[in-house]
């Protein structure tokens, strides 16, 4: 069962920007997903179709096998979704908000009340429940569309840049929650900027490049198909016209060097030659992370 | 899905966001029309004499009520459903199961019950004016529950079509506030010319105030029958329009 079947979908807004060009993909159920694309690409335009914030002007989405054209109301009921844009009432009080939320989705206000105490306490967020939201900080303001997404048990959680200005500690926090929560059985799919994130969270990709699928596939095997890996080098001193033809480097300072590394190529065998010029290694790391890579070669091919 | 709770939650956001700010919701119409029962209706009506056998004060009360239940009613949607729109938290409603006859009742309801509350504290405060006369409860009834249900659908279109604050007032100042004055709430139409009685039947406020009048006194300028009959014919075109303003997203839906 796959909780998003997304096929040929189009998206052309009214001012003419046709956001999506005949969007395929699907995430299974139970999967935590990534969607990666750059401003303007149509992951928010994707996500407001799903969830039901905007129209789609062509092809076909289900959610957990629900046509949304034939019962869009019956697939909402099993999504949770997180926006991008703060849009809680700010004048509500935090608990408000969140149980407000639930009798939306027809949970009575006594059992509304008792998931906003859990979603909350589970946030650390408890402690502001009656506070006006206005009062909250940035971190905590995202914190509670989270709590507000999840209080009704969704079976997807859809998240659009959940950790866009939230610090590292919290950041953390957040992952370590959503981690849980997949493996509790919520299916997740989230769009992120941090590279890092999709690499650590997520099983399977999904690339959107100018409103189409470039790429889509597990994390492992994405991966695996990066031609070049370019890794920044320490050393204890740079020998110029050093003869290293098999790689392809440059000498950055004194001390640093950068050398790049295709698949048939290993990092070993550098270090090896490295070592036969008599030049030490002292420490060495990727010059970006791995999916970055990746991202920045399919925005600039 | 359990479409009550989800209405019950609507009316019960409204309740909370009128009574909250109930010095900007409750207070100014009762305020306002205490005025007009002092000026129009004590120092001026003294010397304006009866109309139809009634004192003059005695003439205003309904009218006055339903000027206040329909500036409620129409003010409490339209600025409740516009600012979720503008706040984005009308995404809240657009992501859930809610069906747009919920959210159209919902609101609806939360208007009406502004609507009737401060008609009510208006009516009370009348009594310090003149000696309150029930004709006919039932109408009474019929006439302050349709058109307050008839306004809070017309704050909703304003709010649907609504792109920034001042689309909100522009309503209300241009269209309302002219209609209501004219709709007969300190005059009978009866003791106008032929030609402005002509123009005024044109003027669906007319036949609100006009009925329920007939509510307190036992006389009205319409039939009464007529009148709610325009009334209802309005409701279900308003309401008729609102459904599928809703399923196409107008205003708010990209």
């Amino acid at each position: 069962m796959n909780a998003i079947d997304v096929k040929e979908l189009e998206k052309t807004y009214s001012n003419g920007v046709h956001a999506l060009k005949g969007v395929d993909f699907s995430v299974k159920a139970g999967d935590f997903f990534g969607l990666l694309g750059a401003n303007g690409a149509g992951k928010t335009t994707m996500i407001s179709i799903l969830t039901g914030t905007a129209n789609k002007t062509g092809g076909m989405a289900k959610i957990f096998g629900i046509d949304i054209d034939k019962d869009h109301n019956k697939a909402k009921r099993m999504i949770g979704v997180v926006p991008q844009e703060f849009n809680f009432n700010i004048f509500e009080k935090v608990v408000d908000i969140v149980a407000t939320q639930a009798g939306y989705f027809g949970i009575p206000r006594k059992q509304a009340l008792e998931n906003a105490h859990d979603v909350l306490q589970a946030l650390d967020l408890w402690e502001k429940k009656d506070h006006p939201a206005m009062q909250l900080s940035g971190g905590m303001k995202r914190r509670l569309m989270i709590a507000r997404a999840l209080v009704h048990k969704p079976k997807l959680l859809i998240l659009d840049e959940p950790t866009a200005g939230v610090d590292v500690e919290l950041r953390h926090g957040m992952w370590k929650y959503l981690e849980d929560l997949n493996k509790n059985g919520t299916t997740i799919l989230l769009t992120s900027h941090y590279l890092e994130e999709i690499e650590a969270l997520c099983r399977t990709v999904a690339m959107i490049k100018k409103g189409e699928i470039v790429i889509h596939d597990s994390v492992k095997k994405v991966l695996r198909s990066i031609d070049e890996q370019t890794y920044v080098v320490n050393v204890d001193q740079v020998k110029k016209n050093c003869e290293m033809d098999a790689f392809q480097w440059n000498i950055v300072d004194d001390t640093t060097l950068e050398v790049q590394i295709t698949k048939h190529q290993t990092v070993n065998a550098f270090v090896k030659l490295l070592d036969e010029k008599g030049i030490t290694v002292q420490d060495m790391k990727p010059k970006s992370n791995r999916l970055e890579q990746l991202f920045l070669n399919v925005l600039n091919e | 899905m359990n479409n009550s709770i989800a209405f019950y939650t609507i009316i019960r956001k409204e309740v909370v966001r009128f009574m909250r700010i109930w010095t900007q919701t409750l207070l100014p119409p009762v305020i306002t029309q205490s005025l007009y029962f002092i000026i129009f209706g004590a120092f001026i009506g003294s010397q304006v004499g009866d109309i139809r056998g009634v004192s003059y004060m005695a003439f205003i009360v309904p009218g006055l009520v339903m000027m206040a239940v329909i500036n409620s009613s129409f003010q409490n949607v339209v600025s409740s459903f516009f600012g979720s729109k503008f706040q984005r938290n009308f995404e809240e409603l657009l992501v859930s199961p809610t069906p747009n006859w919920v959210i159209i009742a919902g609101y609806c309801a939360g208007g009406v019950l502004r609507g009737l509350l401060v008609g009510i504290i208006v009516f009370a405060v009348s009594f310090f004016f003149t000696q309150p006369t029930i004709h006919n409860y039932f109408v009474i009834g019929l006439f302050i529950l349709l058109t307050s249900v008839l306004f809070s659908l017309g704050g909703l279109l304003n709010g649907i079509f609504a792109k920034k604050f001042d689309d909100i007032s522009i309503f209300t100042v241009f269209i309302l506030t002219p209609l209501t004055y004219f709709g007969g709430v300190f005059y009978s139409i009866q003791d106008l010319p032929e030609f402005w009685q002509g123009i005024s039947r044109f003027n669906p406020i007319l036949y609100m105030v006009d009925g329920f009048r007939f509510g307190f006194h036992g006389f009205s300028d319409v039939s009464i029958w007529m009148s709610a009959l325009v009334l209802i014919g309005f409701t279900f075109l308003f309401l008729g329009i609102s459904l599928f303003l809703m399923k196409k997203g107008v205003g708010l839906k990209s």
